[in-house]
């Protein structure tokens, strides 16, 4: 009469372990993070590490090239460029962010649901996002702003907005995988509603997928942010921003070329950055690729 | 006989596909034609038959994991199929079933004390401390370690798995419980292991079970009554030791000579197995299995023969019986 166990119980390696492992073995995804957390930082400590207060405008030194009291110089009116590319990296990374969690939350619900229901109903709700995919995202975002006017909030709005399809899509395909699961079926079983089965079962085994995009699409964000800025629409002057700088300096490439060049070194650098953490990310949770 | 368990009554459920462009055909796939049976309560009662003859399908619409197209599935006297909102959620307390597959039957990323606290949770049966002492218990009603509470199921072989699927239909505390192939996808080592854990927890629970399976050799030994599906019907059904051992149905004969006999002298003959199971999309008239039958005759193929009560209990739907 033995009904025991036939094996003993594994050693535990949780997946995530497994996968940071893999993302930390891969120095691209290592320097991508450092490039991130340091813009971070730089973003946090704005306030207290910035040598000059970012609208401060010193007449005398205008447009000084970089070197003494100024780092990296001063703009036309005088304003310390390293302040306010500290400070600019707020904007961005508020905006960026901000705009990626809605389209996350909103995105991936809609994906899930969509998926989990199926039938007519998801068709009909894939073809809504196809139509909203088939717009630029920067074509989308400037008909918002235009609409709603250059704030932060309708900035973040207006990004998440261009952001939502394709977090519904990558949402929705695993979830329907996963709802043939018999773990699905079981928990039908047991009279969970379906509610519980897709916020409490569908959405943890489709998270890491969903990790994934949000990472590749910050870099996104962060570039929509900077065109709009660019041409105008982004916050309001004389809140600084990279997008804003890069414009400004513009007027004056050709006799104080780093007016323009160390803003958008910066735009480069945090889209750089964040594109290799979402590449390395990628390739530590494709099964495909995790256990060569 | 005391008053059923679970009583089914005339069984359907066709799946409709469409299929083509641009001028689309609808298949219709009967996969359960006509089922009715009964399980008396503490009964063990197997359901047999090959791939494809809908005895899965069965399963699944009884518990309404499927919605049935017709028929009457009665619980104790309540009716299953008109069942809706809470009334269905206590229904499902009495019911539960364990799925052949271990490896998709748990969520990957949800730990197995989480796994079997939270139906007792959702039932509201019990909470917090009391819950977990009732998941360590269950653990160790199938055989596994208390620490197993707060593993993941990928650090578990399919036969504990199997086990942790089997703990889980428990926390419910059901009567009945519908085991879909539950050893068919485990190493056959393992197999003994869970179906003996599966005969005491019957014994030990008083449990009635719908056993769902190809394998005759695991439903003579588990079952006390069994049916033979072919094709969405049943076509036989009684005794196990009647129905397995002196089979009056063609095609029961035919899976009893296909099923492998422990014995060395039996070696070399070949069971005679004609053809395959037709599409449920498009089956035979008449009797489904006169294609298929050594002892077909002109009206098998004309028409369906009739449910006939057979010596030694049961019945069976031959002509040859009729």
């Amino acid at each position: 009469m033995s009904a025991t166990a036939e094996a003993p119980v594994a050693p535990r390696v949780p997946g995530w372990r497994k996968a940071l492992g893999k993302a930390r073995s891969n120095p691209t995804t290592l320097v991508g993070a450092v490039i991130c957390l340091v813009i971070l930082a730089a973003a946090i400590l704005a306030p207290w590490i910035a040598p000059h207060d970012p609208a401060e405008q010193d007449i005398i030194s205008r447009l000084a090239p970089p070197g003494g009291d100024y780092p990296l110089g001063t703009d036309q009116f005088g304003r310390d460029i390293l302040s306010r590319l500290l400070w600019g990296a707020r904007i961005s990374l508020t905006v960026s962010l901000g705009a990626i969690a809605v389209a996350c939350v909103i995105g991936g619900s809609i994906g899930m649901v969509s998926g989990y229901i199926g039938g007519r109903f998801d068709l009909f709700v894939m073809q809504v996002m196809d139509v909203l995919l088939s717009f630029p995202s920067l074509i989308l975002g400037l008909i918002v702003v235009a609409l709603l006017g250059p704030d932060l909030v309708n900035l973040v709005v207006a990004i998440a907005l261009t952001a939502i399809a394709p977090f519904a899509r990558i949402a929705r395909a695993p979830t329907l995988a996963l709802k043939e699961r018999a773990f699905v079926e079981a928990g039908h079983a047991l009279g969970y509603s379906h509610l519980r089965i897709i916020f409490r079962h569908i959405l943890p085994n489709i998270l890491p997928e969903v990790m994934v995009m949000a990472s590749l699409w910050m870099a996104t964000a962060v570039r929509v942010e900077a065109s709009l800025s660019f041409i105008g629409l982004g916050v309001k002057p004389p809140t600084p921003t990279w997008g804003g700088m890069t414009r400004d300096g513009f007027e004056n490439i050709l006799d104080s070329p780093w007016l323009a060049v160390f803003p958008g070194m910066a735009i480069l650098l945090l889209v750089l950055g964040l594109n290799m953490v979402g590449d390395g990310l990628r390739d530590a949770t494709d099964p495909k690729l995790r256990n060569e | 006989m005391s008053e059923p368990l679970l009583s089914v009554q005339g069984l359907r459920k066709h799946f409709v596909q469409r299929k083509g462009f641009p001028r689309p055909r609808t298949v219709i796939v009967r996969a359960v034609e006509d089922v009715s049976f009964t399980i008396a309560p503490g009964e063990a009662f197997g359901l047999v038959g090959e791939s494809g003859c809908g005895k899965s399908t069965a399963a699944r619409a009884l518990l309404r994991l499927i919605e049935p197209d017709a028929g009457q599935v009665t619980y104790r006297g309540q009716d299953v199929r008109s069942t809706r909102g809470s009334a269905l959620k206590a229904l499902r307390r009495k019911m539960q079933i364990v799925f052949q597959d271990p490896y998709s039957s748990l969520d990957p990323r949800q730990t197995i004390g989480s796994a079997l606290m939270e139906p007792m949770r959702v039932h509201g049966i019990a909470t917090g401390r009391d819950a977990r002492d009732r998941a360590a218990a269950l653990l160790e009603e199938v055989g596994l370690p208390p620490g197993a509470l707060d593993r993941l199921p990928h650090e578990f072989s399919g036969g504990q798995r199997q086990r942790i699927g089997i703990a889980r239909a428990l926390t419910l505390e059901p009567e009945l419980i519908v085991a879909d192939e539950p050893v068919s996808a485990l190493d056959v080592s393992v197999q003994a292991q869970v179906l003996l854990l599966l005969k005491q927890l019957r014994e030990r629970r008083g449990l009635s079970f719908l056993f769902v399976s190809h394998d005759l050799s695991v439903v003579r030994w588990f079952c006390d009554r069994v049916a033979v599906m072919y094709l969405g019907r049943i076509v036989e059904e009684g005794p196990s030791g009647r129905v397995l051992a002196d089979p009056l149905h063609p095609y029961a004969k035919m899976l009893r000579e296909a099923s492998p006999v422990p014995d060395p002298a039996q070696r070399g003959v070949l069971p005679r197995i004609v053809g395959e199971i037709p599409s449920a999309a498009n089956p035979p008239p008449g009797c489904p299995f006169h294609p298929r039958c050594a002892q077909a005759m002109p009206v098998c193929s004309t028409t369906a023969p009739r449910w006939t009560s057979a010596t030694g209990g049961g019945g069976v739907a031959c002509h040859l019986h009729g």
